[in-house]
This record gives structure tokens, C-alpha cells and sequence, in this order.
């Protein structure tokens, strides 16, 4: 009979941090001990603390171990799991209070979290439909099928107050309201899982850990506007995503949860998989569905819009991973339950990939309305190494930043086009004093540039045309009538690309423009870089008075830009200066400065 | 293929297999799993207490568990038992007999097994 759980996360992170080598380990040494048939091992999804990989989680106890490597397993086991005592050096620091073990909910990274969306990420095996059985999974469908009919299923949606969590927010039972309206003899369920914001892991962490809710999800999504099809278009490098999706698909067709004919109740619907090659213009929803057809993944105008004459020219609803994960919870505990989390406009949760300068990098999922200060400093554990926060970047390249005087905003939909950044599908970027928000500007400009399409001219040219202006600014040549310029074209693109990516390129440069104009200008007018990041205005010197002669530097230097006898003060020829900073680095004395 | 009543007997099977995982149970058994505690059977009361637990389909309100040694090593195996905010029973030199009539009297019942417990060892 078993009596205790180890959960060992199988997510991408803890994936390549060697977690299967650790599930094989912990196998051999329960078998070694007897213990087989006592202690199951599980693998599950993601738990949202990546930083603090491989993540293992004993139960009954609920005993959150990180960092944990092969050599531990036989430890945990004979003292553990064997004898009942907590192996204290491998637990997370933050359960540890007072000598004794906290449980994991009432962490400063997990208190204010509220998981509906990944509700069973790093709880169940995703690759047991089982166990997604056990945790009421397919239950709404089973209620959507026999109690309700397609318009309840709409209205409960329109009533919930869900709204897309792919990045326009638009609302998910008015979308679902047009296609069900249309008469057509096909209509298509498709899912959008091309997540491409650089930094953005919250799709890959649903499919990873809970791929049965969406596909729950789609079937409900086809019953409602009256589909008997749907595709998950997911990028290829997903490897593991993919993998459990065939699974959970399978699993569900032997099932009979996908087929002809669901529960006994005669309603069709089956899913098809679509890997997309990693194009970022693939997450527009027009050049996604372009993808599927199998033509060159590009947009197209709308309207019409895909509700009414989308895939194969049929009416189609698309929404984002997210947004599906969230539906069964709402047909289950009902719209009222979910309108109660979140705030006025804004309903639910809304999951967040934590980056950049930040303690806690993970997943976090958190009710609408928390604050940005709530999530960086209480969640994230806030800046290592006593660095100040200076920003916060939200939605990716289509999205802007947050500076720290706005700091105690409540994150919502509307609250964040108020400040000039946009909610995105859900990275969140933390930044310190050493980032330079024009670098930062230039960063993701040059993903646009990689990634625009080239259908049209406002995109194709007017992002590359910013991007010289930024190089121009950051490599000390900027003028002063250049910051107007970069406005003037940053409209022009706004207004006249084809689809969102052109539509929302110019935003993280408008944001750090608006909020941050004082850094463009010190680079134009004063030719510094204030966090000392754009190379070509920083330099390094050697102050001579500190400087002992050890030639530790001038031994470092990759390209002996740095001369002077042993016991004398030491020079750097600028000229010749990479401005790595290994000198600066190296010195013993404080003796080499960055100016 | 399956039917609604399928799904519903699945998820009652494996309703009580993932609960261990949600930890947020009212009663808990904690068993002395120290050396003293193995060496004096604390193994097969243990277990005897997971299976009682799972026959009784109670994995979702009782969780069953471990600890190092509890101090009395001469009584062992000891076994503590949480119920809500009531204070702590100890049970001591039990078996696998004696758990199952702790758990059929005590966990069901709601009634203390005096004669098991460390008060009247001493």
C-alpha cells in the first residue's frame, strides 16, 4: 500500500537540470530499500520555481526539496523516507522556520499565488489521464455535454469575465459568441501555443504539466460553436510539450473523451497537432492559421476576422493555451466564482514568468489586481545583491515598461495600456540599476527586426530604420532631434503595419522614451551610458595612485591593450581597449575604474 | 470508449491517491520511524495504518506519516495522533492489531483508546 508520493518535476528547466537521472536514482534506491511498494514516484509538471532546480516534493509532508542531485537520493531515502526525518540541508530555505519545516503555501513565493491555470502543474502526472480524472478532470466536460447547451456554455464565459490571456485581452465568450453565430458546414477550434516572447514560459508549462485541461477545454470550445475539429499549433522546440500532447491525445481517444462519439452522447470533436518551425510572426493569429493550411506563415488583414471566415476559410475561434487551461474550472465552480478573483475589468488569475534580476525566477500565477511591488518583492524575493529596481518589462517586444515610481500598480489589462505596456502573454522582466533601458530598447527591436515577416513596409523597413537610430544613440553619434525622429517613425509604424507584431514593435521603445528619456539624453548630449552598458561610451582607466604595478591586469588582458613595468603604475590604450572589463575584474586594488 | 459513470468511478479511484498530495487534512497519524522505532516494529504499524486509511477511502481527511524519534524509546513504536485542535494522543508499544482498532475506535469513533496510550504504560 502506498503512503507517500515523491513528486520529482519533469518540466523543461528541471529537465536539463538532469531530473530524470534523478527519478531513475530515487527508483534503484526504493527497490534497494524495500520501499517499492510504499513510496510512489511521480513526474510531474512544472512547480514554478525553476531557479531552484531539480524540485522534488515528498508527501504526505509535503517536503519541498531543491537543488537536488543524484548523490542525495540515497540520503532522502534511508533518512527520509525510510526513517521519517527531513534531510534539513536540501530543504528550501524558505520553508525552513525556526528549525522546523513550513508547508510550501506559506512561503513568500507561494502565499499570494492563487494556481487555477496551473492548478495541477507539479500535482498530478501528466502522462496519466488518471490522475487528471482524479483532480475532476473532464468532469465539465462530462457537465457541458449532458446539462448545458452551447449558448450556456457562451454565456457562462460572458458571465465568468474571462478574457484572452494571449495578449489583447479580448473577451473569450464574445469571440466564442461570433463564431457561434456564423452557419457554416464546418467550423475549427484552434489553439495558439506558439508562445515566442523571449523569457515567456507559461504555455510550455501548462502543456508540459496539465495537457489533458486543454484538450478538456477545446472539446468544450467545439460543443459550445458547434466544431468537430481542432488543431494545437505549438512550436517544434517544445520538444517535451509536444511529446505529452501525443500522449494525452492518445490517451484521450482510447478514452473516448476525443471521437465520434464523446461519453456515450454522440457529440464529435478530435484535436490534430501542428508543429510550427518557430517563426514569432506565427503567434499573430492570421499567419498561425496561414501556418496550419500550410502556406508561409504571414498575415493578412482583418476583418474578416477569424471567427467568421478563418481556417480554410471557415469560422474559427483561436485562443491561447492560457485561456483554455482556466475554462473547465469555470463550467465546474461557475462564472460567479471566477468573476470573484481579479478586479473590476479584469477577472481571474493571470500567470507570469519571473525574470532577469529577480531572487525567485520561475512561474508565478497571481489573482488580477496584485500589485507589481507584491510580485517583485514578496513573490520574486526581490533584486539579488542589493541592487536597486528600476523597471519592470511586461509583454515581451510588443509590450513596455514599468518604472519603479509606478511600482505599486495593480497588473490588470487596463491598467497596464494606461502606463504605456500591455499585459502581454505574461513575461515579466525585472530589471536593476546596471540595465541600460536604451540597450534594453535596442534588445528587443532587434527581435522584431530578426522576426518581422517582411509582408509589410512599415514593419519590414520602419523597424530596422529604428533600430539604426537606437545604434546611432548608443554608439555616441546621437542628436538631440534624433529622439523626435524616433517618435514621428514609432507612430508611423503603430498605425500602419499589417498585424500586431508591426502594430506593437515600437512599444518597448515609446515606453523607455516616456519614462526614461533622461538616459536617451545622457547618451546623446553627455555621450555616457549612466548604467555603464553601451560599450562604445564607457572606458576604463587605471587610477595611478592605487595601482601597485602587479601586472595581474595587463597578464588578463585578451588583447594587451594594457602596458607598464612591474612596481609602476599601469596604462590602458583606449584605442586599443575592448572594454570587457576582465581588468577591472582582476584588480586586487580597486585601482581601475569605469567611467 | 467510457461513459459518464466511467469517469465518475476513476475519478473516485484516484480521488483518494492524489489527496496525499494536497496535505490539508484535519487528522494526522505520525508514526516514530527512529531507529528504536523500525528496530521495534514501527514499519508494519505504519502500514497498518495507510491501508486502514485506504479501505476507509479517508486519504482525503487523515493523513498518515512519519517521524524521527520521539524520545521514549522503551515504549516504541509510538505512534501520536492529531484530530482538529484537540490535543495530541500518544499510543505506545503498538502493533498492527492495535492500530487497526486505534483507527476503527479513535479516528472513526472519535473515542481515545485508553488503554494504549503513554498515560497508562506508566
Amino acid at each position: 500500500m502506498v503512503r507517500s508520493h515523491v513528486l520529482i518535476c519533469g518540466g523543461t528547466g528541471c529537465t536539463s537540470s538532469h531530473s530524470p537521472e534523478i527519478r531513475e536514482a530515487m527508483e534503484r534506491e526504493l527497490i534497494a530499500n524495500g520501499l517499492a511498494d510504499e513510496v510512489k514516484v511521480v513526474q510531474t509538471g512544472c512547480f514554478g520555481l525553476c531557479a531552484l532546480g531539480p524540485i522534488m516534493i515528498v508527501y504526505p509532508e509535503g517536503t519541498f526539496y531543491s537543488k537536488v542531485e543524484v548523490s542525495d537520493i540515497p540520503e532522502i531515502v534511508s533518512e527520509h523516507l525510510v526513517k521519517g526525518r527531513i534531510v534539513k540541508r536540501l530543504v528550501y530555505n524558505e520553508t525552513l522556520k525556526d528549525d522546523s519545516v513550513i508547508s510550501l503555501s506559506e512561503t513568500g513565493f507561494y502565499k499570494k499565488q492563487k494556481r487555477v491555470a496551473l492548478r495541477n502543474c507539479g500535482v498530478i502526472n501528466p502522462e496519466v489521464i488518471d490522475e487528471y480524472i482524479g483532480t475532476r478532470g473532464y468532469e465539465a466536460l462530462g457537465k457541458v455535454l449532458t446539462e448545458m447547451k452551447p449558448q450556456d456554455v457562451i454565456n457562462t464565459l460572458l458571465e465568468s469575465g474571462l478574457r484572452g490571456r494571449g495578449g489583447g485581452g479580448f473577451p473569450t465568450g464574445r469571440k466564442w459568441q461570433f463564431a457561434a453565430d456564423q452557419v457554416a458546414d464546418q467550423k475549427y477550434v484552434v489553439c495558439n501555443a506558439d508562445e515566442g516572447d523571449p523569457g515567456a514560459f507559461m504555455d510550455r508549462s501548462i502543456l508540459e504539466g496539465d495537457p489533458h485541461a486543454l484538450l478538456e477545454a477545446m472539446t468544450i470550445a467545439g460543443y459550445a460553436i458547434g466544431a468537430t475539429e481542432g488543431y494545437i499549433y505549438v512550436r517544434a522546440e517544445y520538444p517535451i510539450a509536444v511529446d505529452r500532447l501525443k500522449i494525452a491525445i492518445e490517451q484521450s481517444r482510447e478514452y473516448g473523451l476525443l471521437g465520434d462519439n464523446i461519453l456515450g452522447t454522440g457529440f464529435k470533436f478530435d484535436i490534430n497537432l501542428r508543429l510550427g518551425a518557430g517563426a514569432f510572426v506565427c503567434g499573430e493569429e492570421t499567419a498561425l492559421l496561414t501556418s496550419i493550411e500550410g502556406k508561409r506563415g504571414e498575415p493578412r488583414p482583418r476583418p474578416p476576422f477569424p471567427a467568421v471566415k478563418g481556417l480554410f476559410g471557415k469560422p474559427t475561434i483561436i485562443n491561447n493555451v492560457e485561456t483554455y487551461a482556466n475554462i473547465p474550472q469555470i463550467i465546474l465552480n461557475g462564472a460567479d466564482w471566477f468573476a470573484s478573483m481579479g478586479t473590476e475589468k479584469s477577472k481571474g488569475t493571470k500567470v507570469f514568468a519571473l525574470g532577469g534580476k529577480i531572487q525567485n525566477t520561475g512561474l508565478v500565477e497571481i489573482p488580477m489586481g496584485t500589485t507589481l511591488r507584491e510580485v517583485v518583492e514578496e513573490i520574486g524575493g526581490g533584486v539579488p545583491n542589493g541592487k536597486k529596481f528600476k523597471a519592470a518589462q511586461t509583454g515581451g517586444p510588443s509590450g513596455g515598461c514599468i518604472p519603479a515610481s509606478l511600482i505599486d500598480t495593480p497588473i490588470d489589462y487596463d491598467n497596464l495600456l494606461a502606463i504605456g505596456s500591455m499585459m502581454g502573454s505574461g513575461g515579466l522582466i525585472v530589471m536593476d540599476e546596471d540595465n541600460c533601458m536604451v540597450d534594453i530598447a535596442k534588445f528587443f527591436l532587434e527581435f522584431t527586426v530578426d522576426e518581422s515577416c517582411g509582408k509589410c513596409t512599415p514593419c519590414r523597413v520602419g523597424t530596422v530604420r529604428l533600430l539604426e537610430l537606437l545604434n546611432k544613440i548608443t554608439d555616441g553619434k546621437g542628436e538631440m532631434e534624433d529622439l523626435d525622429r524616433l517618435e514621428e517613425l514609432c507612430n508611423y509604424i503603430k498605425s500602419a503595419s499589417l498585424c500586431g507584431l508591426g502594430q506593437t514593435a515600437p512599444n518597448p521603445v515609446l515606453s523607455t522614451l516616456r519614462y526614461f528619456r533622461d538616459e536617451y539624453i545622457a547618451h546623446i548630449k553627455d555621450k555616457k551610458c549612466p548604467a555603464g552598458v553601451c560599450k562604445k561610451l564607457v572606458s576604463f582607466e587605471i587610477i595611478a595612485d592605487k595601482c601597485k604595478g602587479c601586472t595581474a591586469c595587463a597578464r588578463k588582458c585578451p588583447v594587451g591593450a594594457i602596458s607598464g613595468s612591474v612596481k609602476n603604475p599601469h596604462v590602458i590604450d583606449t584605442s586599443k581597449c575592448v572594454k570587457c572589463g576582465v581588468c577591472m575584474d582582476t584588480c586586487k586594488f580597486n585601482a581601475i575604474i569605469k567611467k | 470508449m467510457k461513459t459518464l459513470a466511467d469517469l465518475a468511478a476513476i475519478r473516485d479511484k484516484m480521488k483518494g491517491k492524489v489527496a496525499i498530495r494536497e496535505g490539508s487534512s484535519d487528522t494526522r497519524i505520525v508514526v516514530g520511524m527512529a531507529t528504536c522505532g523500525i528496530a521495534a516494529g514501527a514499519r508494519p504499524v505504519l502500514n497498518a495504518f495507510v491501508e486502514a486509511v485506504n479501505d476507509a477511502a479517508m486519504t482525503d481527511s487523515v493523513m498518515v506519516t512519519q517521524t524521527g524519534c520521539i524520545g521514549i524509546c522503551r515504549l516504541e513504536p509510538v505512534v501520536e495522533v492529531y484530530v482538529g485542535n484537540e490535543p495530541k494522543v500518544t499510543y505506545v508499544k503498538m502493533t498492527p492489531e492495535k492500530a487497526k482498532e486505534v483507527f476503527a475506535k479513535h479516528i472513526k469513533g472519535g473515542a481515545v483508546v485508553t488503554e494504549y496510550t503513554v498515560g497508562s504504560a506508566e
